[in-house]
């Protein structure tokens, strides 16, 4: 009985708390039940075709088939490495980055032009900003259809009026050295109007009256530009920068209806060769290497992105 | 200069004088119109005969004999109406399983407190990161593995859930005062009657921002149905689009694209035109997610 004794008693003390916390958790369940149930139908998607798709993507790119028959073999970091030594996505890298810094600038410049122009609101500047947002709302298949016949060679709308003005026409869609700035115009074309609207948001918070003091003092419409007007912008800067490199990556399709990566893989897209590797060649093994990087790469973006934003509001 | 005076009327008093702000807008007029040349090239080349020629289908001038036979070949060539209604299925399917996943989800971020709130907020957070398009591989063979492949649920299923559609319906629902819920939760509603007569009805200017957003962009899907659809009479407009392009354009039947285009542009352009207000709010707000 007195061996017993000092035995029992860590026993009972250990064990009332570890009752106590067990009934609080399940407390807290009960009260939580009503949450789960509400958010389960997002979550089974989101489990589904967002985290269940990215751990598919991980796994995918260990694994790989010797021929489209053959059993799966695990290999590790195989696919990865040969992604990267394959030039067909170097070249789509390279294409890809081209592809953002020529869109990316350019539609931000026209952007910020077209909201600095049409800031104060009236029916002339509604309806040129309908105008340049039009393009935002079709897809970019019906822009491809538009686009083949404007830079169709000898009829086409652009040989048509500027053919006359240049002594030697070249092949828009077909010259490998000019097709992917050809597809850059379409971009352009489709998004500046989209970035215009965050630029028009953001001269929304620039102060009226400090603007006019500027001018008081003597600041000329460059000064206030830069000095009032654009350190006021930067947030508005950094996020359609992100969003315009995001799209650079994933709103590709005129590739797909226009060149098909053509000519001679000179418009060749990273999402372009993802596709080729699952849909033309059946390696979903390379696919999915593909894919990986992307994703790392794009999340770091953001990732960044988002640093430099919580930095500057804590600076501030 | 009377217009461009006219134009500037309201301007700061002190600045009104200035030249270059004038000069930035003349030539964001000059751009505004070379913006609408496509589309002008498009309605003119619609209703331009095919017996102007091929060398005359670059004019921008309309042709004097307007003709609709190149919308009646599109119509009888591309099976639009098939296209139009597998996209209008497309897009509705994937809206009203949207508003009831954000709804609920919306009100549990808004109105209750549970175990795991800040982890599970971060997993919708993290969803707007992932853009879908990046992870058609994986899904692909999770829609077949389901036995979905060439179905327009498979279509549908990968955009059921939306965090960008619970962030705008948690905030809506934020502002919808208490007392409101107070009230219905003394005569006795359920939690679930609460939100469909109370938080529902007064959030509709979010419901149709949302949906908005949701159609326009399931609208213009392309890459996604490509992947998942097979059969011809199962294609969105967007794939059919692409298809009878490429067939068309063989035979340089360009007043035919033209055609195909402007009928598969038309609905979001009218209803744009109409809502052009709520429209550009809408996707201001898409930015942010």
């Amino acid at each position: 009985m007195s061996l017993a004794e000092p035995a029992a008693l860590p026993v009972a003390t250990s064990a009332a708390p570890r009752l106590h916390v067990l009934k609080r958790f399940s407390n807290r369940f009960k009260a939580s039940l009503p949450a789960y149930l509400l958010l389960l139908p997002s979550l089974v998607f989101l489990a589904l075709f967002t985290y269940g798709a990215m751990g598919r993507v991980l796994i995918d790119a260990l694994y790989q088939r010797a021929t489209p028959k053959a059993p799966l073999r695990f290999v590790g970091l195989d696919n990865i490495a040969s992604v990267l030594a394959d030039p067909g996505f170097t070249g789509a890298v390279v294409n890809n980055l081209i592809y953002a810094v020529g869109t990316a600038v350019p539609s931000i410049a026209l952007a910020l032009l077209f909201a600095l122009a049409l800031a104060r609101t009236h029916a002339v500047n509604s309806a040129l900003r309908a105008a340049l947002f039009l393009p935002v709302l079709i897809p970019m298949v019906a822009a491809s259809a538009l686009f083949l016949f404007i830079f169709l060679p000898n009829v086409g709308l652009l040989d048509y009026y500027i053919g006359r003005l240049l002594p030697v026409l070249p092949n828009w869609l077909g010259d490998p050295d000019i097709a992917l700035y050809a597809i850059m115009i379409i971009t352009i074309w489709k998004n500046a109007g989209y970035y215009m609207l965050f630029f028009l948001a953001g001269l929304q918070a620039v102060p009226e009256d400090v603007m006019e003091a500027a001018h008081l003092d003597g600041a000329g419409p460059y000064q206030r530009l830069r000095h009032i007007i654009l350190p006021e912008l930067k947030p508005t800067f950094l996020f359609v920068t992100v969003i315009a490199i995001l799209n650079a990556v994933t709103q590709v399709d005129h590739v797909f209806v226009m060149t098909q990566g053509g000519p001679s893989n000179s418009t060749s897209l990273v999402l372009f060769y993802i596709y080729q590797q699952a849909v033309e060649h059946y390696d979903i093994g390379k696919a999915s290497a593909a894919t990986l990087l992307t994703l790392a790469a794009l999340m770091g973006l953001t990732a960044l992105s988002f640093r430099t934003m919580a930095n500057r509001e804590g600076g501030s | 200069m009377k217009l461009f005076d006219r134009l500037f009327r309201d301007a700061p008093l002190a600045t009104r004088s200035e030249i270059t702000p004038k000069l930035g807008l003349l030539l964001t007029v000059l751009l505004a119109m070379v913006w609408l040349i496509p589309f002008l090239w498009m309605v003119v080349a619609t209703l331009r005969p095919a017996s102007d020629g091929i060398n005359a289908m670059a004019e921008l001038m309309p042709s004097l004999k307007p003709t609709l036979d190149n919308v009646r070949d599109a119509w009888e060539i591309g099976d639009f109406p098939r296209y139009t209604l597998n996209t209008t299925i497309i897009c509705t399917g994937i809206l009203l399983v949207q508003f009831v996943t954000i709804t609920l989800a919306g009100f549990a971020f808004a109105r209750l407190d549970f175990a795991g709130k800040t982890p599970i907020f971060y997993l919708f957070l993290m969803q707007l990161m992932l853009v879908p398009v990046l992870l058609i591989v994986p899904n692909l063979s999770l829609v077949a593995q389901l036995g979905l492949y060439d179905t327009l649920a498979g279509v549908m299923m990968p955009f059921f859930a939306s965090a960008f559609g619970t962030f705008l319906m948690r905030q809506a629902f934020e502002a919808i005062p208490t007392e409101l819920e107070d009230a219905a939760l003394i005569d006795g509603a359920s939690l679930l009657q609460r939100i469909r007569h109370i938080y529902v009805p007064l959030s509709m200017p979010s419901f149709s921002a949302f949906a908005i957003i949701s159609v326009t962009s399931h609208w213009n899907d392309f890459l996604w149905p490509l992947m998942v659809i097979n059969s011809p009479d199962k294609r969105p407009l967007t794939v059919g689009l692409s298809v009878f392009t490429k067939t068309a354009e063989g035979t340089q039947a360009w007043g035919t694209i033209a055609a195909g285009t402007l009928m598969v542009i038309a609905p979001l352009l009218v209803t744009f035109l109409i809502f052009q207000k709520r429209f550009i709010s809408s996707f201001v707000t898409s930015g942010i997610k």
